[in-house]
């Protein structure tokens, strides 16, 4: 036999969902210990995932550990099943795992996500897993990790509330618009990860379990089902989530987080639901936004506005 | 028409066909073999070996095909293998003192029990291209050293017999090391670090990122006069205790590159003057890497010897932190993901501001025509 095919068949074999079981053990043990401390930062050893760190390595992780056969998986990235992303999150636990895997929120036992919380309220017994890049919320007011966790033990938050005040001085409003902090259960101030402001009320009494995972930082975080989270803000100074002037563009949705869609270089744009599960489902409901396409939607992969326009 | 960015399977199937494609490039031109690169493009493969952590030739020059030559890329792939591997147990530490050594040098003595033995280096070539190596022409075998095979006295050593030096992790010295030593892969990583975990840390590092570091080091930031005591490069042998025998049994030999750095330092009330140590130890041949290291070790050490930390290459957290760049580059190159959810957010906001700045814009306009 080649070296080469000798060395092929050391490599083909990978445990269920890829991480080896003490692996698996560790990381649970964090989340336990997470679970018991809202918000707190639990520090891990996160492992070398087959994918780049930035991309999710940490919600992998947390999905890896506690995934079982029986799982059905949803992963959306800005709120899309479809984007690269996690379509590649997809396929790797249909590949090490071969779990079923969905697009419907309320279908999903197991939700990873980046950057958005689903529109649809979740149910007790999902687990949303969010992939967090950096998890201490006051990393860009002190880049030091031994003062931070000094800060966060001492309870010691007015750095932040000064920046906050900061903004309000200086630009008349509260300039973070995502990763927006929260106090969680009147504790510990948490980074939300980068979902946008508007989110953040979704995290607050969740009937969901919420694990956050950042892998490049080792750090696992949680959220329990029913927990006090609160973003921080002033009594002259409410903390306010982002409204659209417009409804979703294809399915009318309001008070959901859209995205803008450039539609040519003259400045036509539309917004459409962020949420794309969200999105469809009202479209098989029935619904109809300004530029829906006049046959019934199927479903595939191609939306078109319609011609008259 | 608006076509909504769907499809993102079928675009990730044929981008990784193509990749492969382009991997492969010329079908015209044989493969290149595996066995090829292990012998011909070695010092690839030990820079994989030493910054994937794992000592695998055949694995490391795998991934260096896998990843068409581009080194972060490969060194990603064999720690992602690497990862997965069960861990039945720690070897014994290495005796470097017994290193079968190709080449070692030393800075600070002119010659020494053993002499200079340069070895394969590419010092003193000349670099200028060789168009002869373009073809396949015959290279004749090097003469071998007559006292091949012999434990070469180490200059720490030496320094040590006269209690010049400050005394390495052994005998009674008071920071005993760990048994095992710790392992950054295996447990959380905390600051401030033991020494043998910010070891482990900085030989898997990046060598571009610790060759810059030691650079700057020589350069005045965090200066800690260094002097090449010592680097060898050669085979040792790998030993593992096993409980059930009672002895130590090898596991084999593995390639590694030590360098001894022996720096100054002044001494205090309660310490006699002596040299301080910086440590490099690195998988295969790497001298630049092993060289860096040492500097970069030697400056880590600044809060424990009572030196002042001004310098980026005295920061445990900044170094330590930044070092790893399979960590780097995923998060550098992880921007190319869609980012559009938190940029509406922005843009949102920036509109909201620019509206509000223009109202009192012309506010101000106004007050002012109506007071003229």
């Amino acid at each position: 036999m080649s070296a080469a095919a000798a060395l092929g068949e050391d490599l083909a074999t990978y445990n269920f969902a890829y991480l080896d079981e003490q692996t698996k053990r560790m990381i649970r043990r964090a989340i336990l210990k997470a679970i018991a401390i809202p918000g707190y930062q639990v520090p891990f050893a996160s492992r070398e995932m087959p994918m780049p760190y930035g991309w999710g390595t940490g919600g992998v992780q947390v999905t890896a550990s506690i995934i079982g056969p029986q799982d059905v998986l949803k992963v959306i990235d800005q709120g899309a099943d479809d984007t690269t992303n996690a379509v590649s999150i997809r396929a790797f636990f249909q590949k090490v795992a071969s779990v079923a895997v969905t697009t419907k929120t309320r279908e999903a036992t197991i939700i990873q996500t980046r950057h958005r919380i689903p529109e649809e309220k979740l149910q007790a017994g999902q687990v949303l897993v969010y992939q967090v890049p950096i998890p201490e919320p006051l990393r860009f007011l002190e880049p030091r990790e031994t003062e931070t966790r000094k800060m966060h033990a001492l309870e010691e938050y007015g750095l932040m509330h000064v920046k906050l005040y900061e903004d309000i001085a200086r630009h008349g409003h509260i300039a973070t618009t995502y990763a927006y902090p929260v106090l969680v259960a009147g504790r510990y101030v948490m980074d939300p990860s980068p979902t946008p402001k508007f989110d953040n009320p979704k995290m607050d009494m969740s009937d969901a379990l919420q694990l956050f995972g950042a892998g490049r930082e080792k750090r696992i975080y949680a959220i329990p089902p029913h927990t006090r989270v609160v973003s921080l803000d002033f009594e002259d100074h409410p903390f306010e989530i982002q409204t659209f002037d417009e409804p979703c563009a294809l399915c009318g949705a309001e008070g959901v987080y859209l995205d803008e869609v450039i539609l040519d270089d003259r400045g036509g744009r539309m917004f459409v639901c962020s949420d794309t599960d969200h999105c469809e489902d009202r479209r098989a409901a029935g619904h109809r936004g300004r530029l829906s396409p006049d046959e019934a939607y199927a479903g595939h992969g191609q939306v078109q506005e319609d011609t008259g326009r | 028409m608006y076509v909504a960015v769907k499809g993102g399977e079928a675009a990730i199937a044929n981008a990784h066909k193509m990749l492969a494609d382009r991997r492969r490039g010329d079908r015209s031109l044989p493969s290149i073999t595996v066995e090829q690169i292990v012998e011909q493009l070695a010092l690839a493969v030990d820079r994989v070996m030493a910054e994937a952590s794992l000592y695998a030739p055949d694995l490391a020059a795998l991934a260096v095909k896998q990843a068409r030559g581009d080194m972060i890329e490969a060194i990603f792939l064999l720690r992602a293998y690497r990862t997965t591997l069960p861990r039945f147990g720690a070897s014994q530490p290495v005796e470097t003192g017994e290193m079968i050594a190709e080449r070692r040098v030393s800075a600070t003595y002119k010659d020494l029990p053993g002499g200079q033995v340069l070895g394969p280096t590419f010092d003193y070539t000349h670099r200028l291209l060789d168009p002869a190596l373009a073809g396949d022409e015959a290279v004749e075998t090097a003469p071998a050293r007559d006292s091949e095979g012999e434990p070469l006295t180490r200059v720490a050593d030496i320094l040590a017999q006269e209690d010049l030096i400050e005394r390495a992790f052994t005998g009674d010295s008071a920071e005993m090391p760990r048994e095992p030593s710790g392992d950054l892969t295996r447990e959380p990583m905390e600051f401030p670090m033991a020494r043998d975990l910010r070891l482990q840390a900085l030989a898997r590092g990046d060598e571009g990122f610790l060759l810059a570091l030691g650079y700057s080091t020589q350069r005045g930031y965090g200066r800690t006069h260094p002097f090449a005591g010592e680097i060898r490069i050669g085979e040792v042998e790998v030993e593992m205790d096993v409980p059930e025998l009672g002895f130590a049994v090898s596991l084999g030999r593995i390639r590694v590159t030590e360098c001894q750095m022996v720096n100054q330092f002044a001494g205090s009330a309660k310490l006699p003057p002596q040299f301080t140590r910086g440590y490099g130890l690195v998988f295969g041949q790497s001298e630049r890497k092993a060289m860096a290291m040492a500097l970069v070790d030697r400056s880590l050490r600044a809060g424990e010897l009572g030196e002042d930390r001004v310098a980026p290459a005295q920061d445990e957290e900044f170094v330590i932190s930044h070092a790893d760049n399979v960590q780097a580059t995923g998060f550098v190159e992880h921007l190319k993901l869609p980012h559009y959810v938190d940029f509406q957010a922005e843009l949102d906001l920036v509109r909201r501001m620019r509206a509000e700045f223009e109202v009192r814009q012309s506010r101000d306009h106004d007050t002012q025509e109506a007071a003229e």
